[in-house]
């Protein structure tokens, strides 16, 4: 049954350009069934009739697939339920009186724009080295030409499942992106119609990862236990079985 | 302003195929030689994108959001539909085309719809070759399922992510124009004016939501791909940044804006439970393929749904509607749950829920398949609200979802103002007065990888566009009404905030103007609508500077569009005396209550032209021919 709780929060407070720093507020009775993304709501309308500027956060379906919100929540990425979003994250997880810190995700490769918000654009980056196919609108043939083994077909949604919100990044202690890049990597090499360009594919967007500043796996596997879909670190193990074949073969 | 639906001659099934043959070309040197703008990344818009920057365009995509991929389309769950046939179930073209017409209530423009249904099949193949991981079966070929509305399987579906799927697709085709350099990609950009020149859309103004810089873009042609407007209602199935201000500053410069009374109630959605709540959760329509709905057959009956046996059940559905049975169009499954909860044998905490209940089917087919089928609904379900599905009936209440009504567009897509577009939801177009399940992403991928590519062409080739340059007038003016809003609404500095006022606007319109309408309740949300607006402009409060990445004035900036355009909504659905679809008129329904259309004096698409703030906006009529599926009363018994 919901009921009301009460909790102490330390919010990391940042504008561009300038160093931050945690403040303190209250979150006053919040409803055990609101989410957390509804309690930041409670506590923005009180601090904007107090006349303090709401705490910036991304946001955006709130149903933890678009992969915008995400901050780290005692230390969490997400909070501490698993394989959940923070937007799905409810306040029935917390108890009366408890602390809360709740920073930005933490990276190299994630500036903090302000408060909570940070630029993960690094990641589109790596889609735009290789993460499709390339073919052209008009391009395809009959949908059923190619038959594929309902086991591949599923393994490569399980890797598909990717949002995107970066907290395997964030989680890593290297901040490192091997996580998601594997996943796109793996859903393309589990499909037939990703193979014509697998090797410059892997090559290409593990070279970007690594240019924009993304750390290198040295197999913590704290990125799957971030992971709001459960995305499989067995994808990574993909990813490098990927890259040693397309570093072995001459294909470009 | 005179509406030409410019709907080519000749037979239905060969309209479409004749007008990409009499449409002018751009010559592939040409196209180089045209600027496009897109706005929005999602279905609609990153498909479109993809697609004129592989043909040549130099296009430029933007977006409020960090990421292309964020867009809404990415939440829809259960599929999308094509006209193939696969499991051999009697599908065709023919009869997409039919059920989609039926299922809008015949107030959509069949020549598009008809279109629709050709594209299903090219959509499907297109988005296997993507790589998209189609639930397939063991054999490899692909699976479907069924949805409302029709009697054969032709959805598509990956897991209940089929929209994720799709859009990831379409940012993936994106993301390799942006690579190549075909398509410029402005992320954090709200686009929030469209410039006319000469009565020409010529670009657009835009704010950086990092900086809060406002900037100029000239283009030969705009394309508005920016969704739908269900968030006037303020709880709503949409994503928190989904607005109407794009289409809504496109109307306010001459395009023509098209029913827009005609709102989705979704059936199934998890139930309203408190006033901090600020979005509903949608249970896809997909659940319905097994999950049977009913409610105690007497009122007030507060037992435990365990505990009430069989035959004190009324699965409604199933009793009033046999042979669609749990799968009918979502505006009767929405009205029939808001019936049996006026009667009282609503469930839950509030009384207004209804069961959905997977009970048989997991005696039927074992707990291992509903978890393949459903799993990650189920999952979402017991996050939000505490229960378990596998073992107590889901409660489901309907919740607004997606809107028909949207920028009147011509057969090529052009709204009424030349040389400026509108794809995907925010466009009038195939839906009629409720849209059939699985449509949304047909339509979004339709007009974005296969329409406009072959429509927009006609425009740049047989208009002369001479540059402009960003330092004209009509540039300067509008980003200067932009920037006086923008410091108008920080001016007011009231003890409102903003989600306060949509608040009180959105309750009043699902009161009044939501899933039963009458005109008294219309002529008080008339009344009521400007008061809530002076009021908003009095006392809201929005803290921070406009040069600044300030979230409280992104959102009063949109709600500030919202409080005009609820009055039109209103309006329409006032002057729209007949029951269609997803508006239902009280005053217009059978003597079993069911929508009541007249087709006499309403077969006609109602589209508003803007006339000059404090005016009454001017109503043109675009009457509705019925060549191939002749207007009847909409039975699914």
């Amino acid at each position: 049954m919901a009921k009301q709780i009460n909790l102490t929060l330390k919010v990391w407070r940042q504008n561009r350009g300038q160093e931050g720093k945690f403040e303190t507020y209250e979150a006053k009775n919040i409803d055990t069934d609101a989410s957390f993304l509804e309690m930041l709501d409670v506590v923005n309308d009180e601090l904007t009739l107090k006349g303090i500027e709401p705490i910036a956060f991304e946001h955006d379906c709130r149903e933890g697939i678009c992969g915008c919100c995400g901050s780290t929540v005692n230390g969490k990425t997400h909070g501490s339920h698993e394989r959940t979003t923070l937007c799905q994250l409810h306040m029935r997880h917390f108890e009366d009186g408890q602390n809360v810190v709740i920073e930005p995700f933490r990276a190299t490769a994630f500036p903090v724009i302000k408060d909570l918000i940070v630029d993960r654009s690094g990641l589109d980056q790596i889609i735009a080295e290789g993460g499709y196919v390339s073919v052209k609108t008009g391009n395809a043939p009959e949908a059923s030409t190619t038959p594929i083994k309902k086991e591949m077909a599923e393994a490569a949604m399980d890797a598909a499942e990717c949002i995107g919100c970066g907290a395997c990044v964030a989680a890593c202690p290297n901040g490192s992106a091997m996580l998601f890049t594997s996943a796109k990597v793996s859903q393309y090499a589990l499909l037939p119609q990703g193979h014509p360009e697998r090797a410059q594919r892997v090559k290409n967007m593990v070279g970007k990862m690594d240019e924009l500043g993304f750390g290198n796996c040295s197999n913590e596997y704290e990125c799957a236990v971030a992971c709001p879909k459960g995305i499989d670190v067995k994808n990574i193990a993909r990813l490098n079985r990927e890259f040693i074949k397309a570093s072995l073969t001459s294909e470009k | 302003m005179k509406l030409d639906a410019k709907i080519p001659e000749g037979p239905m099934a060969e309209k479409w195929t004749n007008h990409k043959f009499k449409v002018k070309l751009v010559n592939p040197s040409n196209k180089r030689k045209h600027k496009v703008i897109i706005v929005g990344s999602g279905l609609a818009g990153a498909s479109a994108a993809a697609t004129m920057s592989e043909l040549g365009y130099q296009v430029h995509c933007f977006t409020y959001s960090d990421s292309p991929r964020r867009a809404h389309s990415i939440a829809a769950q259960g599929g999308i539909n094509a006209a193939k046939n696969y499991p051999n179930d009697g599908d065709s073209i023919y009869r997409l085309f039919y059920d989609t017409v039926k299922g809008g209530d015949f107030r959509s423009r069949e020549a598009n719809v008809h279109r629709l249904a050709e594209c299903s099949n090219q959509i499907i193949d297109h988005c296997v070759a993507q790589g998209i991981p189609f639930a397939r079966e063991y054999g490899g070929y692909l699976d479907n399922r069924s949805f409302g509305g029709a009697q054969v399987s032709r959805t598509f579906y990956a897991r209940g992510q089929t929209g994720q799927q799709l859009l990831l697709g379409a940012y993936g085709a994106l993301s390799k124009e942006i690579k190549k350099g075909g398509v410029t990609m402005y992320t954090r950009e709200e686009v929030i004016d469209v410039v006319v020149i000469d009565g020409q859309a010529r670009g657009i103004i835009s704010r950086n939501l990092v900086t809060g810089e406002l900037s100029r873009h000239e283009a030969d042609a705009v394309v508005l791909a920016t969704g739908g407007y269900g968030n006037v209602f303020f709880l709503s199935t949409n994503a928190m940044n989904c607005n109407a201000s794009a289409a809504w500053r496109a109307y306010k410069k001459g395009a023509a804006f098209a029913n827009p009374c005609y709102t989705q109630i979704h059936p199934t959605c998890i139930p309203v439970h408190g006033e901090y709540q600020s979005k509903l959760t949608l249970m896809s329509e997909s659940l319905r393929n097994d999950g049977r709905i009913w409610v105690p057959k007497a009122k007030g009956d507060k037992r435990p749904a365990n505990q009430i046996p069989e035959d004190e059940r009324d699965y409604y559905l199933e009793r009033k509607y046999p042979s669609f049975g749990n799968l009918v169009p979502r505006d009767l499954a929405s009205r029939n749950a808001k019936m049996v909860c006026d009667e009282g044998r609503g469930v839950g905490p509030t009384g207004n829920a209804v069961y959905l209940d997977f009970a048989e089917a997991i005696e039927r087919l074992g707990k291992d398949a509903i978890v393949a089928k459903y799993g990650n609904l189920f999952e979402m379900y017991n996050r939000i609200t505490d229960e378990d599905p596998y073992t107590t009936p889901m409660m489901i209440f309907p919740a607004v979802h997606y809107t028909m009504g949207g920028l009147w567009v011509d057969y090529n897509l052009m709204t009424s103002l030349p040389g400026l577009y509108a794809i995907g939801e925010c466009n009038f177009s195939d839906h009629g007065a409720n849209r059939l399940g699985a449509s949304a992403l047909m339509q979004g991928l339709a007009d974005g990888y296969f329409v406009i590519p072959n429509t927009i062409n006609d425009y740049l080739a047989s208009n002369k566009l001479p540059k402009v340059g960003t330092d004209h007038e009509a540039f300067a003016e509008a980003e200067k009404a932009a920037q006086d809003k923008l410091d108008k609404l920080l001016a007011v500095n009231g003890k409102r905030t903003v989600d306060d006022f949509h608040k009180e606007l959105g309750h009043l319109l699902w009161e009044n103007c939501g899933m039963g309408r009458n005109e008294k309740g219309l002529k008080e949300a008339l009344e009521k609508i400007p008061k809530i607006r002076e009021e908003f402009w009095k006392d809201v409060n929005v803290p921070g500077s406009a040069d600044d990445l300030n979230q409280a004035l992104e959102k009063a900036n949109r709600v500030a569009d919202f409080m005009e355009f609820a009055e039109l909504m209103v309006k329409d659905a006032l002057m729209r005396a007949e029951s269609c679809g997803g508006h239902f008129r009280e005053e217009s329904q059978t003597d079993e209550g069911e929508a009541l259309r007249n087709d006499d004096e309403f077969c006609f698409v109602g589209a508003w032209e803007f006339a000059g703030l404090d005016k009454e906006p001017i109503l043109h009529k675009e009457h509705l021919e019925f060549e191939e599926v002749h207007l009847t009363q909409r039975s699914y018994k």
